[in-house]
């Protein structure tokens, strides 16, 4: 039960990676891939009808998380205090972005909307993955259970990189995800940067799993136990080869397809390399919040479960139907904003 | 007070009831979108089309301000209330997500829906959306009210030895009896806010003559659900509300009615400033015998005041006893003001009695005044208890998190929901100046 609740909930942030990144990675792109208002429109047109909810699977995630492992709830979202603060503020600011540049046709009001979309998604972007990397590589947890993280703490080394990380793979996902749905000059535009990206996406690859490696001093528990998960990093590999004979202009679809294979291979790695920890403590292993000390009863976890995952499935249908209404390339006159 | 205690609570109470203003208005209206939908699909008369269609717009704003301004609470339980949401995690934790799972997609994607129009999604699906957002809206309110309700009341749980508690019945949490009446007396108060607002626009709009037709069905509407609201507000769902708060938080009760002494027979205070040195009300007025009465059905009842319990136990009994006069204040002028509506919509002088309409026009911050003042007799008049009877407010805060820092990010929320309640008021009017006749071509 509690490896299901693990899975399930590493299932939940995946596919908010995978959703909401392509989001955020249009947004970290969008003032250099979109030149004018018109293209402008097109890139949010593109995001317009799901960003919102791409969103709340971070939430619903956040939610289960509270059911499931409360001790992992309490002593992440409050080391994180400063960090988490920081990202509901840029949440707010990107929602708002998004909902509001359409409101006036002032060039100035469109370009202060711009920049806070702009702004808001790659920050999220990296520090989403400087939060992940400070799981990976563990957190000053204190036998009380709960530790303080500071700026000096979380900004170290390893997780700036699983922070650019990120940044860069989410772009590159996003300029997949625009070549999708777009046509024309931002069309070609979004090809010239997926080539460019996925060359610093292998780069960044390369570097952080050394420096994973390194920061470990090893191979993580799960892999040497279980030689069969190396499967799952092998996906990424397969991921990158697919990107890479995707990069032809005429093979869009298969270009998106084989950023979110890598997606879902990165984040399941990382979640095997901290299990069946969920914070790992760089204090004392034996203060690492695992799946076992930090659950909820047995009884709590089984109805939760079966609560959420009839809910999940419901949403999963709605959003299929969702991306399946909206789907094609879009076009100017069809949207809000 | 420990001061990062008083700084947790503070930020929460702020983000929470910055918050609430929104969904305030989204479970009120979506009842009356789905109302116009299917009065059109019934009559085929545009005006409720057009009535739908705009109050759709008004709920997509304050659905979006909703949405990020909840975002923050869901994270401050973990960030601000850590050792609360380990203590109590894995039994009010059942209720939380599924606020996200079940009713916010619903909601989110039917107003998707209902927004792109008729002629994208076809008549039926459309009406069916408007269903899908109220429905989802109401939803989402229950999941919340329930595990506030468990805070209040808890149940369903078991206590090991070690003071650690374990869900033992997740359908004893899921329909707390306690939820039941608070969450009928929120919705309630929600739809009358809502009748509110469709009333003073539609006043608006008469009273500066334009857009006549709308402004006339938006008052009728308004009056004849404010005068069945305001009655309900009041009486079976606060009354019964009420019954509960003596049931299980007599305190709360002493507090909210500024009752110091135990006394057979026991007044009910109408005015009155509460001294808690000398445990006095300040210049009262006093109906005899009759809060006894409301608690208990009986003239003659004794009611346990104040002093009979240890201070430790008391709430803060200033904010309390005055939220609650607040609100029953305004909830009173309330069904007075819609009486009269009712008494000139009978003699055919609703849409003439200028008077009238200006009286409806400024009343629309009341109604969030009444909906605000109510949360907070909830809230601060459970104190000291964060769960109670079980978990003290101090006991549940992030022990990690200094003040210094709970200070600084609640200025940065102070600031930017500050920008945003301006965005909000500059869309809300922009949408009121439009109107609501159909504008395809105006935006762009």
């Amino acid at each position: 039960m509690n490896v299901t609740w693990f899975f399930m909930l590493g299932a939940m942030l995946t596919a908010y990676t995978v959703l909401d990144g392509y989001d955020l990675g249009v947004g970290s792109l969008s003032l250099w891939i979109a030149k004018n208002d018109d293209e402008r429109r097109l890139a949010l047109n593109s995001i317009g009808p799901v960003w919102n909810g791409n969103e709340v699977w971070l939430l619903a995630a956040g939610g289960m998380l509270v059911v499931s492992f409360p001790r992992v709830y309490a002593a992440g979202f409050s080391g994180f205090y400063l960090a988490l603060m920081l990202v509901l503020w840029l949440l707010i600011l990107r929602g708002v972005s998004i909902e509001f540049r359409n409101q006036s046709r002032d060039p100035l009001w469109r370009a202060l909307w711009d920049a806070g979309f702009w702004f808001g998604s790659i920050l999220l972007a990296f520090l989403l993955g400087v939060a992940l990397g400070n799981v990976v590589r563990g957190l000053p947890i204190g036998s009380d259970g709960y530790f303080q993280g500071t700026f000096a703490l979380l900004l170290n080394p390893y997780s700036l990189l699983t922070g650019i990380l990120t940044v860069v793979v989410l772009a590159w996902h996003g300029a997949n995800y625009l070549r999708v749905k777009t046509e024309g000059a931002l069309f070609e535009r979004a090809v010239r940067w997926s080539r460019t990206l996925w060359w610093i996406t292998v780069a960044m690859v390369i570097v952080v799993t050394v420096a994973t490696f390194v920061v470990l001093s090893g191979t993580p528990h799960t892999f040497r136990v279980y030689p069969v998960a190396w499967v799952i990093p092998f996906f990424i590999l397969v991921g990158l080869v697919w990107g890479f004979l995707s990069r032809g202009a005429d093979r869009s679809a298969a270009a998106f397809r084989s950023s979110v294979l890598l997606i879902v291979a990165l984040m399941l790695t990382a979640a095997l390399t901290v299990f069946p920890n969920l914070l790992p403590s760089t204090t004392n292993p034996q203060y690492s919040l695992n799946i076992y000390n930090a659950a909820s009863s047995p009884h709590a976890l089984r109805v939760s479960l079966i609560a959420n995952a009839l809910g999940m499935i419901a949403v999963a249908v709605y959003h299929t139907y969702v991306h399946r209404v909206f789907h094609g390339k879009v076009k100017l006159e069809e949207g809000h904003y | 007070m420990n001061e990062a205690v008083f700084a947790h609570r503070i930020q929460f109470a702020f983000t929470v009831m910055f918050h609430y203003l929104f969904p305030i208005l989204t479970m009120g209206l979506g009842f009356f979108i789905a109302l116009f939908s299917t009065l059109h699909l019934l009559t085929k008369d545009k005006r409720y089309a057009d009535a739908a269609r705009f109050w759709a717009k008004i709920f997509a704003v304050n659905f979006a301000l909703g949405v990020v301004t909840g975002i923050p609470l869901e994270f401050e339980f973990g960030t601000n209330w850590s050792r609360f949401s380990s203590f109590g995690g894995g039994v009010f934790g059942q209720t939380l997500p599924l606020e996200g799972v079940y009713a916010f997609f619903l909601e989110s994607g039917f107003l998707g829906m209902f927004l792109a129009g008729e002629k994208r999604v076809g008549r039926t699906l459309h009406w069916i959306s408007g269903l899908g957002v109220a429905a989802g809206s109401l939803l989402s309110g229950y999941f919340i009210v329930a595990t506030n309700a468990w805070m209040q009341h808890p149940v369903g749980y078991e206590m090991d030895p070690s003071g650690a508690i374990h869900l033992k019945s997740f359908w004893a949490v899921l329909l707390n009896p306690y939820a039941i009446w608070q969450y009928a007396h929120t919705i309630n108060g929600a739809l009358l806010t809502a009748a509110f607002v469709i009333g003073g626009i539609g006043a608006f709009y008469l009273l500066s003559d334009r857009h006549r037709e709308f402004g006339m069905l938006s008052v009728k509407t308004a009056v004849v659900a404010g005068v069945i609201l305001s009655l309900t507000q009041l009486f079976p769902t606060g009354d019964l509300n009420g019954a509960d708060v003596v049931r299980y938080q007599p305190v709360k009760l002493a507090a909210m009615e500024g009752l110091f002494d135990t006394v057979q027979g026991a007044p009910l205070a109408i005015v009155g400033m509460p001294d808690t040195d000398t445990g006095t009300l300040i210049d009262p007025i006093y109906i005899p015998d009759f809060l006894s009465f409301l608690a208990y059905g009986n003239f003659r009842a004794t009611v346990a005041g104040l002093n009979s319990y240890s201070k430790d136990l008391w709430p803060p009994i200033e904010l309390t006893y005055y939220c609650y006069h607040i609100m029953v204040g305004l909830g009173t002028l309330f069904i007075g003001q819609m009486l009269i509506g009712l008494f000139l919509l009978w003699r055919r002088k609703l849409y003439s009695s200028r008077w009238f309409l200006w009286t409806l026009m400024f009343a629309i911050p009341f109604p969030y005044i009444a909906n605000e003042a109510g949360w907070l007799v909830s809230e601060v008049g459970r104190q000291p208890w964060l769960v109670y009877g079980l978990m003290r407010t101090p006991a549940g805060t992030s022990a990690n998190v200094a003040a210094g820092e709970t200070i600084f990010t609640l200025m940065g929320f102070a600031g930017i929901y500050a920008v945003l309640s301006i965005l909000f008021l500059f869309l809300v009017a922009r949408i009121i100046n439009r109107g609501p006749q159909e504008d395809a071509s105006a935006r762009a």
